[in-house]
């Protein structure tokens, strides 16, 4: 069953998503990837925007995190949406590879880490997660 | 088997992209995002990596310029290069991005431009071959789907 989403305070069924990718390539793949799911999706372009984002009162059932990016990074951004008490699903999706680096992202406050680039089937596993 | 020939030799072409190696499975992933609502959205992605990735193979000229390298800005840039190159499936374009970020951890510069060189090389290559997959496959038409006969 999804999970209830809100845009705007309005209450929907369908689950919700937002992207944090600086990449533009990126942002269309994931975007459609999870149009694809039925997920509605929204993206932002850096960790700031991602924080500016919840504060104005959105939320999303997944949250798709890029590790590397202008302004904010995803492992900052991931920490303050946690203090935030944002309680969504944060996926890190990254290219990197150092075991050291992942931790530090998985320990910021990750539910999932998944390398890039993004599959149907790593989306796939991340919605299961979801719907438990 | 495909009766249509200009289909045949869209998918001959399409073959010879993934037995050269300018392909990888990333590319197939893509192709299944594709549908009746996104008919397109393959060569809008190649487009749009195209003209994104333009802009930091640029940056990345004008870095190799500055003596002495920036090590630390030119493996920020070729990072982001790598990661749309992986996204659309240039097998061999990432290939050459991973040899140079190589290179800028080791502090070598002349195996820096020299891979840069190489690696445009493959860039230019891939955007040819794919454009004129794409352009036949505009030729050839929509897949025609099964459907009962009437």
């Amino acid at each position: 069953m999804a999970a209830q989403g809100r845009h705007g305070g309005q209450e929907s069924n369908k689950m919700t998503a937002l992207v944090v990718d600086d990449n533009t390539v990126n942002r269309m793949i994931h975007h459609r990837l999870l149009d694809n799911l039925g997920i509605e999706n929204v993206a932002v372009v850096n960790g700031k925007e991602a924080v500016d984002i919840h504060c104005s009162g959105k939320t999303f059932d997944l949250i798709l995190m890029d590790m590397d990016m202008p302004v904010m990074n995803g492992i900052e951004a991931t920490r303050q949406l946690r203090e935030m008490g944002i309680r969504s699903m944060i996926a890190g999706v990254s290219t990197r590879s150092m075991e050291r680096e992942i931790r530090e992202f998985i320990e910021a406050g990750l539910d999932d880490y998944q390398e890039k680039p993004l599959t149907m089937s790593k989306l796939i596993s991340i919605v299961h997660k979801i719907n438990g | 088997m495909e009766r249509n020939p200009m289909r045949r030799q869209l998918q001959t072409l399409r073959k010879s992209l993934f037995d050269q190696g300018y392909l990888d499975d990333q590319f197939v992933q893509l192709e299944e995002l594709q549908d009746d609502a996104n008919p397109n959205f393959v060569e809008e992605v190649v487009t749009l990596y195209y003209r994104d990735s333009g802009r930091i193979i640029l940056n990345i000229e004008q870095a190799l310029e500055r003596k002495p390298f920036d090590f630390n800005k030119l493996d920020a840039y070729m990072h982001q290069f790598k990661g749309s190159s992986s996204s659309i499936g240039a097998k061999k374009v990432k290939a050459e991005s991973t040899l140079f970020r190589e290179y800028c951890r080791s502090r070598n510069g002349e195996g820096c431009m020299r891979t840069f060189q190489q690696l445009k090389k493959e860039y230019a290559t891939l955007r040819r071959k794919l454009e004129a997959y794409f352009q036949l496959a505009r030729q050839a038409g929509p897949v025609e789907t099964a459907c009962r006969p009437k």
